[in-house]
């Protein structure tokens, strides 16, 4: 209900909706405020038993209250409703609930709870294995739930962004702030990141009083000064999530996820902070107390109920208990009773606790039970005499204590230390390089101490990163309600809930000590206590101490689990942001790019590169037409094709003939200058790294052609090479690739296209097979090269790129008037696959230069990379699958890639296998099939037929084995 | 005699102005790779200094102003942005038409970039004439900062339209979020 304040609270000025009901807010409060200012307390259903469950908690903690915002494409699960902010029409939705989340028909589970203890799945789901994926997920995933993305592609615009400080300050409640501002006064680079969107923390839900005036007034001094310091940055809603190497943070920032219209806007951000020095001022978050049937909605931590009392000016219950084992938290019946509102009972199990207000203390006593189907009605007390009473209550505050947040000390494998006075965990000294932690993170207990420590530990902070700074004047604060006595559960037979995220109870905990599941982290696999959603910062430090208690062991023995990263779920939209669809990578586009489009063609990526596979003419109406076609075109007339996506190493220096000779297996010192040759490249394992052309362009200088898909790979070789193999020589590389649009121009009527475009006349007697040089194309310098991958007579001509768009549409038009025109991969892979040209197909990171044929090309002259590697025995044995030609013979007269090799009569069995066919094509220029593959002993088996096996798709065949080169095996043509 | 007509990696994709900040392209008289050979950086230092009026920069440093730069790229690497040059001892390999050359300038510049790559972009840390090879996303590139708020990008000529894209969706995002207030 919403309290009558003076304070001039504004009406409720806006609404939303939860589960299709209309629900009454005021700006600036979260769901779970408003849901409570209208008395509704059921807002889920647990995760296992499907019990009714209200909001435990006001902060990023929250086990209960998990909510779905949205719906179709854009919905999203998982949201903690004391988070989200409410706007105009918001849509809320409850979880795990059906029909509806009152009558929700899976809470039979809670009748089978007796069944559903620790370990039932591993005990009960054991056979048949076969029903593992296919029945027991599928019904223990139904059963057991959080919310759902709705099956559909989420477009909504998310962000990734990187931001840079000297300190990063988290969290903004007093430690931070006074951290904040002694950094920002020294005049650091600060950034302050604060979940909440509001600064201030636990001093925006106290009652308290900061140098004689409300706390209020000294946070809104605070962050005026903040926010008008030019060297700070405020980051509200943004929760810190993670902890790395050197300084960098991990942080998501909910940033329009609280307007009603985000527009543009994305809707959340995920940040990287790389901050020399932090201050981790996370506060610390409230632990429950045990007891029988604890969980139901209105039990609530008794530091989130006031907070909705003193920030929001709602009260979670007409008639408020308090069970608590603390000073601080007699500050909610305090707080509620001077807001008018019935604090029925205080039970403090400590006998010698004191009221601080008004209001019917039971000390010594505890609470018992509860009772209530859909919502707290009734307490058990028993008090310290032990006689039983029961007290009408809506809302039982609970706390048992304070655990600090020392999450995200823990993300380097520092372990938390265990602290006998204040009953807790706190971060270890040094835990993460360049982290101080303040504040109750650090288990200060008073707003007076939050304060010290944030301006000590900024202080340190400063003083780290080589700065030195004086003691500011500390802020006069509140010093009390720190006194405090361990209290854990209430002895009981009835079921006491731990783990509310994950229906964990004390029962659960004691049966996993009981069957031997004794260190913490077996106790946590069993259980599931601590897992997703709030992985255990409710439960946690509880669950050790009756696990302690079960083993027989002390907290600090039990010790704790590990605390990974994230602290706070991060979306994968918000980690992946700009790479759905195309943004996953880079698009690589050649010159001829749009030309090609205007044909029609579709594209195939290769790398990052679009390369067009074939380009459809009127009448084609399947790629093969267009294949034939073009590979017939080249073999008769001329075609073109865009070869600037092959990689272009520029070598220059003294030196660079040693660097060809010592990379490749074959020698390119006695290259002449304006000639090509073709060369291998081995790994150190002696296996074939790529291949391609290399060019003499002068004395000491030379143009190396790699593959496409190698070309990053050769450049980090070559790169390798120089800096770590052999410093001594003087050489430089560069990668040339894009600065040259360069074009293949294949076919007996190369030379008549070449002739119209080249600055001529040109005297092709000059051009043998295998030359290069530079030459003027239409009146720009360009380079020419005689070389061949179709076996035609072939030429690559190059441009600078500039050029590349209109020198493709030049050779087009002039190749029509020949009866030529442009060939894509397609045809550029059957023209190769004809001449037993390999590719990356072939040499695809298994094969060696034995394997291929190419075992005369190391050179026996000179060392090279590979070249001891390769010759070990087992990688010369003749009976390796090595590289030969295949022919369909039988009645199927197809090949497939991929397929594996038989003998005749052998089982098509792994045991059998003798090879596999690495490319195939059907060839127009010698109508047949025709593959590559590799074959046992192959080029000894020359005329035998095996057959041929694809299991993937059902094809059979009988393959005769033949020599590799297909088509004029001579190379006449190409050599004209 | 036929002539071919040249265009520029970014012909087709700019300018664009988002949010009061433009995203323009630069085409430069020529940009050539220069990487000194063993002991003759000074030399080729000279020479530069003797053709263009500008010096090999240190690294993560450019030398020179607009109308002829040299932007360091890599260990002895460094590239001449302005008039052509061949300056004796060193590899010299023309670039001219292997980068694009982005200037993103405006009061979201340095903002869109801390959308795109890691490094630190703060005017303390990363001055007028501080240069780094990057990412811009996921491509490689070289930044420099040319001003309080202009900074050049160079990515090869093949990704131009991937990196127009990426600034465009960072400017896009940051123009919405300027909005929510």
């Amino acid at each position: 209900m919403r309290l009558d304040r003076s304070g001039g609270d504004v009406a409720p000025s806006l609404s939303f909706t939860f589960d299709g009901e209309t629900v009454r807010a005021r700006k600036g409060e979260t769901v779970a405020a408003a849901l409570l200012a209208n008395d509704i307390r059921l807002v889920g259903r647990s995760f296992k038993y499907h019990r009714p469950r209200g909001i435990w908690s006001a902060g990023p903690e929250e086990p209960n209250a998990l909510i779905t915002l949205g719906r179709g494409a854009a919905q999203t699960p998982n949201q903690r409703a004391t988070v989200q902010e409410v706007y105009e029409g918001l849509e809320v939705s409850s979880q795990n609930r059906w029909p509806s989340l009152k009558t929700d028909l899976l809470s039979v589970n809670d009748l089978a709870a007796p069944f559903l203890g620790a370990g039932f799945y591993y005990k009960t789901f054991m056979w048949p294995r076969a029903f593992w994926e296919r029945v027991y997920e599928p019904v223990i995933r139904r059963a057991a739930g959080l919310g759902a993305l709705s099956g559909a592609p989420d477009q909504e615009p998310y962000e990734k962004a990187y931001a840079h400080c000297d300190l990063l300050v988290i969290g903004s409640g007093p430690s931070g702030l006074m951290a904040a501002l002694v950094a920002a006064r020294a005049g650091s680079d600060v950034i302050v990141a604060e979940q909440d969107h509001a600064l201030g923390g636990r001093l925006l839900a106290e009652v308290e009083e900061i140098d004689g005036a409300p706390a209020a007034d000294w946070v809104a001094a605070a962050v005026a000064e903040l926010e008008a310091a030019p060297n700070v940055r405020v980051m509200s809603r943004t929760t810190v999530t993670g902890v790395y190497d050197q300084g960098t943070y991990g942080a998501i920032e909910r940033t329009a996820m609280h307007v009603a219209d985000p527009g543009a806007a994305p809707r959340q951000t995920f940040w990287r902070i790389v901050a020399k020095a932090s201050i981790l001022a996370s506060g610390a978050i409230e632990r429950g107390i045990a007891f029988a049937n604890n969980d139901r909605p209105g039990v609530m931590a008794a530091g989130a109920v006031r907070a909705y009392a003193n920030r929001w000016g709602v009260s979670p219950g007409k008639s408020v208990t308090v069970f608590a084992n603390n000073d601080d938290a007699h500050r909610t019946a305090r707080d509620l009773a001077a807001a008018g509102v019935t604090v029925a009972a205080v039970i403090d199990p400590r006998a010698d606790a004191q009221a601080i207000g008004d209001y019917p203390l039971f000390s010594g006593a505890q609470v018992t039970g509860t009772t209530g189907r859909l919502g707290l009605t009734d307490i058990t007390i028993r008090d310290a005499s032990g006689k039983d009473q029961s007290v009408w209550t809506d809302c039982l505050a609970v706390s048992g204590g304070w655990n600090p947040s020392v999450h995200l000390t823990c993300h380097m494998n520092g372990r938390p230390v265990w602290n006998e006075d204040l009953a807790a965990f706190v971060p270890a000294p040094d835990a993460v390089p360049g982290l101080f932690p303040a504040g109750s993170a650090d288990g200060a207990q008073s707003t007076a101490d939050c304060l010290r420590t944030g301006a000590e530990a900024a202080i340190a902070a400063l003083e780290a990163l080589g700065q030195t700074t004086e003691a500011p004047a500390l802020p006069k604060a509140e010093n009390g309600f720190t006194g405090h006595t361990p209290f854990w559960l209430v002895p009981g037979k009835k079921r006491a809930w731990l783990d509310m995220a994950n229906d964990v109870t004390v029962k659960d905990v004691k049966l996993a000590a009981q069957e031997n599941f004794a260190s913490v982290e077996h106790m946590k696999r069993y259980t599931t206590q601590g897992m997703a959603p709030d992985q255990g910062k409710n439960s946690n430090v509880a669950a050790l101490a009756i696990l302690a208690d079960a083993t027989g062991r002390t907290i600090p023995q039990t010790g704790t689990t590990t605390f990974r990263p994230p602290f706070a779920p991060v979306p994968l939209s918000a980690m992946g942001a700009g790479a759905r669809g195309k943004g996953f990578a880079p698009e690589r586009f050649t010159t001829s790019h749009t030309a090609t489009e205007d044909l029609g063609a579709p594209f195939v990526e290769a790398g990052l590169w679009y390369r067009p596979s074939y380009y459809p003419r009127a009448g084609e109406t399947t790629w093969r037409q267009s294949c034939d076609r073009e590979v017939q075109m080249v073999r008769n007339a001329v075609g073109v094709a865009d070869v600037s996506t092959l990689g272009k190493i520029d070598i220059q220096g003294p030196d660079a003939a040693a660097l060809l000779d010592f990379v490749y297996t074959n020698m390119f010192s006695t290259l002449k200058v304006g000639k090509v040759r073709y060369g291998l490249m081995l790994r150190e394992d002696g296996h074939v790294m790529d291949d391609g052309t290399t060019a003499r362009l002068g004395e000491t200088h030379y143009v190396m052609t790699t593959t496409t898909a190698a070309a990053g790979q050769v450049m980090q070789h070559l790169d390798f090479v120089l800096q770590a193999l052999r410093p001594d020589w003087d050489v430089r590389i560069a990668s040339a690739t894009e600065q040259w649009a360069q074009f293949a121009v294949a076919g007996p009527k190369a030379r008549a296209l070449l002739d119209v475009v080249l600055d001529g006349p040109i005297d092709w007697a000059a051009w043998p097979f295998m030359s290069c040089g530079n030459i003027g194309v239409a009146g720009v310098p360009g380079r020419l090269f005689r070389i061949s991958f179709s076996g035609e007579e072939g030429f690559e001509v190059a441009v600078p790129a500039r050029y590349g768009e209109a020198l493709y549409r030049l050779l087009l038009s002039q190749a029509s008037v020949l009866g030529g025109g442009p060939y894509g991969m397609e045809a550029l892979n059957v023209l190769r696959i004809e001449k037993g040209f390999i590719t990356h197909s072939e040499i695809h990171g298994r094969v060696t230069a034995f394997d291929i044929g190419m075992e005369r090309m190391i050179s026996a002259k000179k060392d090279c990379i590979g070249k001891t590697m390769a010759a070990r025995p087992g990688l010369l044995d003749p009976a390796r699958e090595r590289l030969v030609g295949l022919k369909p013979t039988g009645a199927v007269k197809e090949l497939t890639a991929g397929a594996h090799l038989f003998n005749m009569g052998a089982e098509a069995v792994r045991l059998e296998d003798q090879g596999y066919i690495t490319s195939v094509c059907y060839s127009p220029t010698l109508g047949s099939f025709l593959g590559l593959g590799f074959l046992k002993s192959g080029p000894d088996r020359i005329g035998e037929t095996v057959q041929m096996v694809d299991h993937l798709r059902g094809v059979k065949t009988e393959v005769e084995v033949c020599n590799p080169v297909f088509f004029d095996p001579e190379g006449g043509r190409m050599r004209g | 005699m036929v002539s071919l007509v040249p265009k520029s990696p970014c012909a087709d994709l700019l300018p664009l102005a988002i949010a009061e900040t433009t995203v323009s392209e630069v085409v430069p008289e020529a940009i050539t790779l220069v990487a000194p050979f063993k002991g003759k950086k000074k030399t080729v230092s000279d020479a530069l200094k003797a053709e263009v009026g500008v010096g090999f920069p240190a690294p993560g440093r450019m030398t020179g102003k607009q109308d002829a730069r040299c932007i360091w790229v890599g260990p002895e690497q460094a590239l001449v942005i302005g008039p052509a040059v061949s300056p004796d001892g060193a590899a010299v390999t023309d670039q001219s038409d292997g980068f694009a050359v982005i200037q993103i300038t405006g009061p979201m510049a340095a903002n869109a970039l801390a959308r795109l790559t890691p490094i630190d972009l703060r005017r303390d840390h990363f001055k007028p004439g501080h240069t780094a090879r990057t990412l811009l996303n996921h491509m490689t590139c070289s930044i420099t900062r040319l001003g309080a708020a202009s900074f050049e990008i160079l990515v090869f000529r093949s990704m131009a339209k991937t990196a127009v894209h990426e600034l465009t969706e960072a400017l896009k995002l940051l123009e919405g979020r300027a909005k929510l207030s």
